[in-house]
This record gives structure tokens, sequence and C-alpha cells, in this order.
């Protein structure tokens, strides 16, 4: 059985209105709150965000930007004790419905971590392995996608000649990009990144930095990060974070050059309190 | 005087070592005097291409391949039955199980290769055996199949337990990269913690066909003492090890053929295993530089 590329589309029925692919998609958050066994980690968050935009998650550490970004491809499920209330709404449909398949809904969602973690597989396979769980067996469109990935991702130039080298053998930036690429290669509409320069160098971090702006184009990007630098270069929108609550959000230039709070003034110029 | 406290204690530790090495060496020079002084009188040739073993009858044909048959078969379906129970026992473990079960069903699961070998030996000869006579009603009081499946038992927990450490051992990481992706945890399991693992799992595979291999105790109660060129797993056959044991506790003169035909199936059967062991040690030792 073969999938084309309208099955696809036809599969992203949970967070699509339509079947164009690569749409971006809204995202609505209502009356959230999160815990972790009797700890409250998110506190009453409500938050729009916009097609096409970048929005910034800044905070002090443990402040739950991790938790709350983790909430979007359902990513917390997996630990036993958290528990979720209120509604995250995309493209007009709560995720947190019980009829909801979370497998689905995270190859709308493409998340990118902290320290690269590519498979210990060959460059080709970690790109081409979103679709292949997909089930797609038609080669020539996997690796049309897999190239397509690697030249959003900036990495192509790099690895063309050796696509069956191991991925463990590249670069941590290297790496990086291809876990981006690999996130590309499903085509989701939205794309989550939990610091995902922290632990780069400043080149690749500028590389990453000049794809998210590209990539904004097609999708929607929430990234968390402690570089205060990075929100303000590449976000769009920014939330600020304190100890589970969303104390100040809105567009990066307001909250990066007239703050309304003086938590995010304290935070964004550095006196930490 | 603390000096020479630390200079003896030293000399002490390493002659523990010393020891332990010229011990082996001194094992493996008998074996291979012993096993060269036969080979002077039986040819290489024969050794390994004569089908029959019948050292101890008046016609005499010293061919090892029955004896190794009878290993191979053996160990064959040990691992038939431990491979597939040992790695699903692993991987649940690894990726279902809750970490309490983990915790107190792995020890349990060792206990299987505490038991002691000639209780299984029992086990196959008068529980597995007439159980099985119930479907093979041809099947022999002593088999290849109950030994085999008795002794796959016991060598579960060489594979489950092995491989469920390197599988716990690959990141987390991976598993979220793989579940970010709208993998589901049966695709990630298969598709990125096995292959990540593969390395761990194969030394665990080879550790325990070296344990099949060189099983004594259950083979030589359960598999007979008949030496038999086959691949039936109906009908009797001998070990290496069985052999050994049956010439060992015979009345087989010292210095005679006889007595150095268990020096050449000690031999073959050494070489097997040290081979195994080599493998699994080398493989060991890559796996060991990807992980650091
Ligand atoms: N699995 C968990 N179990 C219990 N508590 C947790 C768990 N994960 C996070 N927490 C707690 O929830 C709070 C928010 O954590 P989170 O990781 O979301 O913070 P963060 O803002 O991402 O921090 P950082 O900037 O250091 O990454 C912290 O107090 C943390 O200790
Ligand atoms: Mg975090």
């Amino acid at each position: 059985m073969e999938i084309t590329m309208e099955k696809i589309a036809d599969k992203k029925t949970v967070v699509h209105q339509t079947n164009e692919v690569n749409q971006a998609s809204k995202i609505e958050v209502k009356d959230v709150n999160v815990w972790y066994g009797d700890f409250q980690a998110i506190k009453g968050i409500n938050m729009n965000i916009k097609p096409n935009t970048v929005t910034a998650f800044i905070g002090p550490s443990g402040c739950g930007k991790s938790t709350f970004l983790r909430l979007f491809n359902r990513m917390n499920d997996y630990i036993d004790t958290h528990r979720m209330e209120g509604k995250i709404k995309i493209n007009g449909n709560n995720i947190y419905k019980k009829k909801v398949n979370v497998e689905e809904l995270r190859k709308e969602i493409g998340m990118v971590f902290q320290k690269p973690n590519p498979f210990p597989k060959s460059i080709f396979e970690n790109v081409a392995y979103g679709l292949k769980i997909q089930g797609i067996k038609d080669k020539k469109f996997i690796i049309e996608r897999v190239e397509k990935a690697l030249k959003q991702a900036d990495l192509w130039e790099e690895v063309k000649d050796n696509l069956k080298k191991s991925a463990l053998a590249l670069s941590g930036g290297q790496q990086q990009r291809l876990c981006i690429a690999r996130t590309l290669a499903v085509e989701p509409s939205i794309i989550l990144m939990d610091e995902p320069t922290s632990a780069l160098d400043p080149i690749s971090t500028s590389k990453i930095e000049n794809l998210i702006f590209e990539l904004k184009k097609k999708y929607t990007i929430i990234i968390v990060t402690h570089n205060m630098q990075q929100a303000s270069r590449i976000s769009d929108y920014t939330a600020f974070f304190y100890i589970g609550e969303l104390i100040e959000f809105g567009k990066t230039k307001k909250i990066f050059t007239n703050p309304e709070h003086k938590r995010t003034e304290n935070y964004i110029t550095g006196r930490v309190g | 005087m603390r000096k020479i406290k630390e200079y003896l204690i030293e000399k002490l530790l390493f002659s523990s070592v010393l020891i332990t090495v010229g011990v082996t060496l001194g094992i493996i020079a008998v074996l291979g005097f012993e096993a060269f002084r036969f080979f002077n009188e039986v040819s290489i040739v024969e050794f390994f291409t004569d089908t029959q073993w019948t050292p101890l009858f008046t016609d005499k044909h010293y061919g090892i391949l029955p004896l190794l048959s009878g290993t191979l078969l053996t160990s064959f379906i040990a691992i038939a039955v431990a491979l597939p129970l040992g790695l699903s026992i692993g991987i649940y473990l690894s990726e279902y199980a809750p970490k309490k079960f983990r915790k107190t069903i792995k020890p349990l699961l060792e206990l299987l290769a505490a038991v002691p070998t000639v209780v299984y030996g029992f086990f196959a000869l008068i529980v597995v055996t007439p159980f099985l006579q119930g479907f093979i009603p041809n099947l022999s009081s002593f088999n290849s199949l109950s030994a085999g499946i008795v002794m796959g038992i016991m060598i579960i927990p060489f594979i489950s337990s092995l491989s469920e450490d390197a599988l716990h051992a690959v990141p987390y990481a991976l598993r979220e990269a793989s579940y970010g992706m709208g993998a589901t945890k049966l695709q990630t399991a298969f598709k990125v913690v096995v292959p990540a693992a593969s390395s761990g799992i194969i030394v665990s595979i080879i550790l325990a066909i070296s344990r099949a291999i060189g099983e004594t105790m259950i083979v030589a109660i359960a598999a007979g003492q008949q030496p038999r060129f086959t691949l039936d797993p109906t009908v009797p056959v001998e070990t290496i090890t069985a052999y050994i044991v049956q010439v060992s506790l015979g009345d087989v003169q010292h210095g005679s053929v006889e007595y150095r035909t268990i020096f050449a199936a000690g031999i073959t059967l050494f070489v097997f295993t040290f081979l195994l062991n080599t493998y699994s040690y080398s493989i060991r030792k890559k796996y060991q530089q990807r992980y650091e």
C-alpha cells in the first residue's frame, strides 16, 4: 500500500481545517493548569498564538517554559504524575479531547529538543524516519522529501555526498540542523523548539536563527530560550513566565523596549528577581 | 615499615592474578598437549569428516560430527526458545513495564539461571518429555527436543536481562525524538530502541549460545548418550559435553586413545566457546566506545 501526498493531507484531520498541506496553524490556550503530583507547575494560563509567527518563551529556570511548550504536542503525557486542566485548541480543535489521536497530532506538531538527538542511523534514515513510520513506501517520494527537508534546514550542501554516513559523525550544530530537517520532513504546521541552540557554538546558533526566520513563512514556531538577544532577534511575540504564571505576553518589540511589568523588565535587563 | 606492607600487599594481589592466569594457561596446555597426541594417532581429516563416533566400541570411528551435531542441535533448539522469549521480556521490561514491576521481576527471572542444572535435567526427562510424547508419539525417552527446550528456559535470563540492560541504556532523548514525530510506542521500541541497543542484544545472544554449548548436565540427563549424526530432534543424541562426562566417569584406561578422545572433544568445544566469547568481547568494546 502506497500513501501519496493527497492521502497524507487527508490524514491531517486533527488540526487542519483545510486540505492544504503546510498551512500554518493558530493556537489558543484557555485556562490551563498543570500539576506534577501536588506541585502546580502552570497556573491559569491564557494565550493566543497567530499563524506564521515566531513566539519566544522566556523566564527564569524552572518557571515552566518546557512544561508549557510540551503541552502542545502532548509530550507530557508520558509523565505519570503529570495532570493537566484546561483547553488547548489548534485551529479550533481541542487537542486534549479524549478521541484525539496523539500520534496523528504529533505529525502535525514537530519538536526540536535542547540537545541534538539524532538516531544512531544514517543521515538519510534520520530524515526519512517520520515518513517511514507513517507507512510511506514510495522511495522516490521519500528521497525527494529528504532532500527538500535537508535543504530547508540548510544542511544539504554539507551532507549531500554522505547521506549514508552515520548521523552521530556530524558536529553538534549539524546534528541539530539534522533534527530540524527530520522534523520538517513530515511537514508539520507548528514547530516547537526547546532551547534548540543552548548546546551549540555561536556560528551554528546564528545558522539556526536564520533558519527559524525562513521557516516562519510556512510554519508557526514557538521557541524556548534563555538568550535574550536571541528572543529579540528572531521572535515576533514574546511570553514571559514566572513561577508557573504568564506575566506578560505581547509583541517582542514592546516587551523588550517598554514592558508593562517590573518583573519582566528586571528579567530582560538581567536583574533576575 | 609501611612501605614494606604496601609492597607485600601489591605482590600478593599480583600473585592472585598470576595464579589464575597460570592455571588457565595450564589447562589449555594440557588440553592442547593431549589433543596433539590424540591427533598423532587419529588423522584430523577423519576427525572432522567421519560421521561416526564409536571410540568405545570394537569398530572404532573417531568422527566428531555426531557429537558436534548433537551439541549444535540442542543449542539451536535452546536459542530458538530463549531468543524470542528473552527478547520479548527484555523489550517489555524496558519499554512497557512500570518501574516497580521491572525491579521485582528482574531478580526473579535471574533465578532461572540459578536453579541447579541437574534439576533442569530431571525436569526435562521426567516432565517435559512425557508431556511432549502426548503430542509426538514417536518421541524417544531421550531426545534433543526436551533437553533443548529446557536449556532454552534456563538461558532466558541471559538474554532478557542483558538485552534489557542494553535497551534501558538507550537515552530517553531518542525515544522522545521518535514519539515527537508521531511514532507509537511499538514503532519506537522496534525502529529506534532495539536497533540502538543491537550490539548489546547481540552480545547477550552470544553469551547465551556460549552457555548452551557448554551446558552439560541437562543434555547428559535428557538428550541421551548415543552419538548420532542427525538433525532429528526426536531421537537420542550425545553432545560433546555429555560424551566427556560419560568417559570421565567410565573406566577408560588413562593414556589410551579412548582416554584422549575427551581432550580432542574438549578442545573442539573450547575453540567454539572461545571464538564466541572473543567475538562478543570485541562487539562490547565497540559498543562501549560509541556510548562514551
Ligand atoms: N517530571 C517532573 N516531575 C515533577 N516536577 C517536574 C517535572 N518536570 C518539571 N517539573 C517541575 O516543574 C517546574 C517547571 O519545570 P520546567 O522544566 O517546565 O521549567 P523550565 O522553565 O523549562 O526550566 P529551564 O529553563 O531550566 O528548562 C519546575 O519546578 C520543575 O521542577
Ligand atoms: Mg526547560
